[in-house]
Order: C-alpha cells, then structure tokens, then sequence
C-alpha cells in the first residue's frame, strides 16, 4: 500500500534513514569533545597560526596531506604518536584528509626548523628531491589582513592579544603557514625513545660500509647539512664534528627538540651506525 | 488512455548542460592527473592541484553526475506518472540556478573559496543556493508523483524520493556552518565530531545521490531497452527498503582507526559488510531480468551499457565492504587503491547508466534515430577500456605502496622513507593519465554522435509524430 502513497512512502523512507543517522552521526556528540576526551595541554590557535590554516585550507593541502595517525606500529614509527580526540577540539573544519599523496602532517610541528619549511615551501625539490608537491614561494609576496583574522578569531572564540593582531601587518603568508604547521601535533608532549644499555659502533674503522652511508648520508642529511657536509642557512658545518659515536648515534636517534633537527629512529641503527661511520670518518680526512 | 504531452524541452536542455560539464569534469581530471607527475604545471595560485582537484570533484559529482540525475528523474517521472511536470516554470528556473550554482563553484573553488570538506567544499552562499536549487527539484518531483494518473508509484520513483530526501537531510546538517565573511566559514562542529559528520555525509552522499538515482535509472531503462519487465518485484522492495535502511550506519568506515569512537567504528564496518546483501539484490534482479536475453549484449548497444554499469556496481559494492573492514583497512587506506576504487564507481557504474539513459531518450525528445550506432558502440569500448586502465593500475600501486608502508627491517625499523615509496608512484601516475585520456576520446566521439544525431539524424520511427505532437 506504501507503493500508492507518496506522504506515507516519504514518511517511512526519512524514518529508515534517520535510524541509523541518530545512532552513529548524532549519538556521538555526548562522548566527542566532552571531559570524557579533553587533553589540558592543547591550546586553541594564535591568530598566526589560525591564518595559516585557514591558508591550507584554502589551497587544498588537505587533498594530499592527511592528519590523523593510526595506532599501528609502522605509522607510530614514522609518524609519531598516534591522534588522540582531544588534540582536535579547535579544529574548524577538522582537515584529517583521506589521502597520502605526501606524508601526514599531524606531528610535523617541532619536527625541522623554520627554516627548512620557508625553504621547502618555496622550492620542495631543492629539500625533497623527486617530491611532486606544488612550489608555494608566492606566499611570501601576499601580505596578511589583520582586521579580517581578529573577526575569525572573534567568530572561532579563540583568545589572542592586541599585539599579536599588531603584529600580523608585518607578517605573509608564509609566515603563517609555518607557524601552524609548527603548532601542529605539539598539544601532546612528544615521546622519546629511549636507549638502554650501552651503544657501541659496529662499523668503527669499517671503510667498507662508506658507500652506504655516504648514500645514507645524501638521503637523508644532505638537504640540510650539504652533500660535502658544508652546512646551509639551515642546518651547521658537520665536516669537523667532534663527537663520541654513542653521542652521535643518540643525537641522531632522537633529533633536537623544538624544530632543533627530526629524529632518524626510525631508519634503524643499522643504518644510522653507518651514517655515524661515514659523518665521523669525514673528521678522520 | 491519451498520453500527455510531456516537457521534453527541460530534459534537452538538462542533458545538454550535463554533458558539457562532465567534458569540464574530465579535462580538469586530465590535467590534475598530470599535474601529480609534472609539478611545474602548478600554475600558482588559481591553477594548483589543491584547487584543481575540488574542481574535478564538483565537476564530475555535481554537474555531471547530478545534472544528469536532473535530466532522467524529469524524463521518467512524467512518463512513469502518466502526467506533464507539475511545473514548467518551475523546471526552467531549476535548469538555471543549477548551472549558475556550477559556474559558480567552479570559479570560487578557483579563487580558494572552499570548505575543505570533500565533496561539500562549497562555501555558504553557494550552500544556499544548493538548497533552494534541490527544493525546486523535490517540490516539482513530489507533485508531479502527487497529480500522477498511474496508482502504482513504480521501483525508479521510490529511489527518486529516497534521494531527494536523504540528499536534503544529509547536506543541510554537514553545510553546518558560521559565516566571518561572504567568502570564509568555519564548521558548526569541531574535530572528531566534524569528522564523523562529514563522512556520515560523505558516505551517504554516493547513496542517496550516486546510488538511488542510477537504480532509478537502471529499474527503468533496462526493461524499456530489453522490452521485458524487471525479474522480481518482491526482490526489488527488499533490495530498497534494506538499502535505505543500512546504509547510514556506514559513514565512519572512512574513519577507521582514527579517534572516532571505536564502537561507530565498528557498527560501520559491519553494515558495510550487510550492504552487500541489498547492493547484490539490484545486480541479481538486473542479471535475472535478462534471462533469455542475453543475445540483447550483441544486438542492442543500450543493453551493453546497462549492464556493465550493473556489472561495476556490483563489484564496487563488493569492494567497498571488503575496503570497510578494519585490517584491510589499516593495510590500502590513504593509498591509490582509494581513488581507483572511487573511479570505477564513477567511470564504470554512474556514467555507463548515464549513457545509456541520453542513449535512450535523445530519439524520444528529438524525434531522430542516433546517428551513428557503431560510433556508440566505440563510444562503449573506449570508456570501458579506459576506466580499466585507469583503475587497474592503481589498485597494484595501492598494493605496492601500502606493503612499503609497513615494512619493516629485522630489527623492526621501517624499511622505506615515504620518499622511496611515493617514486614508485609514478609510473602507475602516468598509466593513469593515459586511461583519462583514453575516457576523454570516448566521450568526445559520444559528444559528436549526439551533435550529429541532433543535426542529422534519419527520422525516428519510434518518437516522429509523437515528438510532433509534444507526446514523446
């Protein structure tokens, strides 16, 4: 009889979808940014670094960046620990992605210097060789609107001071975007691994794995330290480095805090044993 | 019974518009796609890929794909109600705020005006223009079906008023929004709640908008090619009742292992699993109508549309479930298994009923038989082999990416940077852009046999004085 009654067939039809529209969309909202998953340590956005997102936003990085790590091992490993709910709670739109055109973006704050990134946004090959991301170096040439981000801020209810707004008219836009990518994932403190026992160089005087860790070596450091271990405006001159192995090793292992250098754990101690090698053997000659 | 003369004139003109923005749709699609292994054709700041792609999306979803939608539930609905539209006028003004609501997006997804919500990054205005645009649509729907002179509402109608109220519910909740300026919003919700929102929408977005309406047009256009009735009706109410029923439980299976509530997690990935049961009840009533049939796949190109599409359908509905379930999950998702997955639905499934339906009904409201059918059926070819290629590869490099992801050394470190595994990339980007390519030229030679067919066309003997008399 439904088929001969198109209120009724309406009627049913919005009955059906909202069953499972108010169990898994609505229902929700009473655990989600409620006490039940709120983090003390994470902080709404300076208006910098809102601007910045909103710049992101604007230009899509969503469509290839995603924010959100999974508790798997392999995405713990590379990207650090895994999101947690409350990091979110000021995220309007929240911006998770759904696709790994490039890496995840979700603890990138403190991972490279500012440096690196005006340097990579600007020309992400001259870091990231082979990288196919869009170069952004116009960002420097477009000055931000203080006026129009105290209304955003007003609207998102974030607290900011008068000096930060001042602030804003000597700022571009890629200032902003640095600033937030370097907020981004630091609400939760990072955790370091931690090396027991004593650390000892396998490849100590071991020429032969030279060729592996000078490849080692371009791979990963070169873009900062320089393919001769010159140094750059980013990273020092290593050619001379003074350094016990196991320190070197540790350095490494762990990166500097606050955007210092990243950290390599990840690569293995095979390979860092050889990029110790071939770093140290440079000071030898 | 006389039958009443219906408005073919609003479907021409729907059809037409259709048809020039999924030629949009693709070329942008092309030129993304390249853009992937070519960075220099980043043209800052309108012409990057992080503009371009919304572009393509809002293109092929809402011009192509709904601007077709618009064209067959006005063409079906009188025929299927026995009754002229409700309104004109009503009709005529849809026509142009629809295309005004595309121009529209496609110049301020340019200009960098975008939600970022995918698929509903149109910014406030333009909400608001959709929304007037698909209560036009539904008011015009509902009472044309309300004035019908036919008691029985057939299979199409009930997917008909399934989408247009599940597509009225799930955009005005997700387009949620505050406005600062003309231009820029931020979300009503925040995070993980805003995350479970967009993809309740996002997911259920491809039913009510991608799935009902093709069903609509399948149920109706396959036994108008076939000439024989659907196999089962008991089967087909099954199939729709449960199909509306499930599938909004499924959203957050594109949220798995994120900090979205374990437990919508998990009600997600077991309906998703469910959904094969009503998605595989539409393949089997469409292959069983065949029956005795069969020889149609041979003589009668409509029949070779239809039932590819069906035939994509069914294998999307079997590979999202599979893509749903946590550890596989855990394993393809974020790779090009994604993307490929979306493409054969669209490429294979929406697209080949949308053909097949302008096949259908360009001799009935022009009153001229195609011009070319063996073009129609190089047409055919083309987009199948040309989603083939597209797809296919990608699935391997999915494959291959997601095993370099989470390989790991003896000693348990990873064993590629995500450097090394995106060069391996590459390669399959490049297949990719040449499968576009290949979908391109099938869709420009089905553009000029219907450019033709309008121009010169041999007369109809099906439509001729029907179509004279406004009774086709």
């Amino acid at each position: 009889m439904w088929e001969k009654k198109p209120i009724l067939f309406l009627i049913l039809a919005t009955a059906a979808i909202l069953v499972g529209t108010t169990i898994t969309m609505i229902l929700p909202f009473a655990w989600v940014n409620t006490d039940a998953d709120r983090i003390e340590t994470v902080t709404p956005y300076s208006p910098l670094e809102q601007e910045g997102r909103d710049i992101y936003i604007r230009d899509g990085c969503n469509n290839c960046h995603t924010q959100t790590i999974r508790p798997l091992v392999t995405e713990v490993l590379r990207y650090g620990e895994y999101s947690k709910s409350g990091e979110f709670v000021y995220d309007r739109p929240f911006l998770w992605g759904s696709k790994r055109t490039g890496p995840d973006l979700a603890r990138v704050g403190g991972k490279y210097p500012d440096a690196w990134h005006y340097k990579h946004m600007a020309a992400p090959r001259s870091m990231v060789p082979r990288s196919n991301m869009p170069d952004y170096g116009w960002y420097r040439d477009n000055p931000l609107d203080p006026d129009m981000i105290r209304r955003k801020m007003d609207v998102l209810g974030f607290p900011y001071t008068e000096e930060q707004i001042s602030d804003l008219a000597k700022r571009n836009e890629m200032d902003a975007i640095v600033a937030y990518l370097q907020k981004l994932g630091t609400g939760i403190a990072k955790t370091e691994a931690v090396i027991v026992g004593e650390l000892h160089n396998p490849y100590q005087n071991d020429s032969s794995v030279l060729a592996d860790g000078k490849a080692l070596f371009a791979q990963h450091c070169a873009a900062c330290h320089g393919d001769n271990l010159e140094g750059s405006d980013i990273a020092p001159d290593i050619s001379d480095l003074d350094m016990p192995d196991a320190d070197l090793y540790q350095l490494i292992f762990n990166g500097l805090p606050d955007g210092g250098m990243p950290g390599f754990s990840a690569i293995g101690s095979e390979r860092l044993w050889k990029i110790v090698t071939f770093i140290k053997h440079q000071k030898a000659h | 019974m006389e039958t009443p003369a219906y408005n073919t004139a609003i479907v021409k003109s729907f059809v037409n518009w259709s048809i020039l923005w999924g030629l949009v749709a693709i070329l942008v699609g092309v030129i993304a796609s390249l853009q992937m292994v070519l960075p220099e054709l980043n043209f800052a700041p309108y012409l990057t890929f992080g503009r371009l792609r919304p572009l393509h999306t809002n293109a092929g979803l809402y011009g192509w794909g709904v601007g077709t939608i618009f064209a067959m539930f006005l063409y079906i609905v009188q025929r299927l109600c026995k009754v002229r539209l409700w309104s004109d006028k009503l009709a005529t003004f849809q026509l142009w705020l629809f295309n005004a609501t595309i121009i529209g997006a496609a110049v301020t997804l340019l200009l960098g005006y975008t939600t970022s919500k995918e698929y509903s990054e149109l910014e406030w205005p333009l909400d608001v223009l959709v929304v007037v645009l698909w209560v036009a649509f539904a008011i015009n729907i509902i009472m044309t079906i309300m004035k019908r002179r036919e008691e029985q509402m057939y299979i199409s109608l009930w997917y008909m008023l399934a989408s247009i109220i599940g597509v009225a519910v799930l955009y005005l909740v997700n387009s949620a929004e505050v406005p600062v300026s003309l231009f820029k919003s931020y979300s009503a919700f925040a995070g993980t709640n805003d995350a479970n929102v967009e993809w309740w929408f996002g997911h259920n977005a491809v039913a009510m908008a991608f799935t009902a309406p093709p069903l609509a047009m399948f149920y109706y256009f396959l036994p108008k090619s076939t000439g024989v009735p659907i196999y089962s009706h008991r089967l087909s109410i099954i199939s729709f009742w449960s199909l509306v029923f499930m599938y909004l439980w499924t959203g957050a299976h594109h949220l798995l292992w994120t900090p979205v509530p374990d437990w919508v997690q998990t009600l997600a990935m077991a309906f998703s699993v469910m959904l094969i049961a009503p998605s595989w009840g539409s393949v089997f009533n469409g292959y069983l109508s065949m029956r005795g049939q069969w020889h149609q796949m041979k003589e009668n190109y409509l029949v070779k549309f239809l039932i590819l599409g069906i035939t994509f359908y069914g294998l999307q509905t079997l590979q999202g479930p599979m893509q749903a379930i946590r550890s596989f999950s855990a394993f393809i998702h974020y790779t090009d298994w994604i993307p490929a997955h979306i493409h054969m639905g669209t490429m294979g499934w929406v697209s080949m009923i949308g053909f097949a339906g302008i096949y259908y009904l360009i001799p009935r409201v022009y009153g001229r038989e195609l011009y070319s059918i063996p073009l129609a059926n190089l047409h055919f070819w083309l987009i199948l082999i040309g989603q083939l290629i597209w797809t296919v590869p990608l699935w391997v490099a999915g494959v291959l990416q997601a095993g370099m992801w989470h390989a790991t050394n003896a000693d348990g470190s990873l064993a590629y940077s995500f450097m090394e595994t995106m060069i391996e990339m590459y390669p399959y980007w490049w297949v990719r852009t040449f499968g576009g390519v290949v979908y391109m030229l099938g869709v420009i030679l089905f553009i000029y046999n219907l450019f033709k067919t309008t121009r010169a066309g041999e007369p109809s003997p099906i439509s001729e004085i029907a179509v004279a008399q406004g009774r086709a």
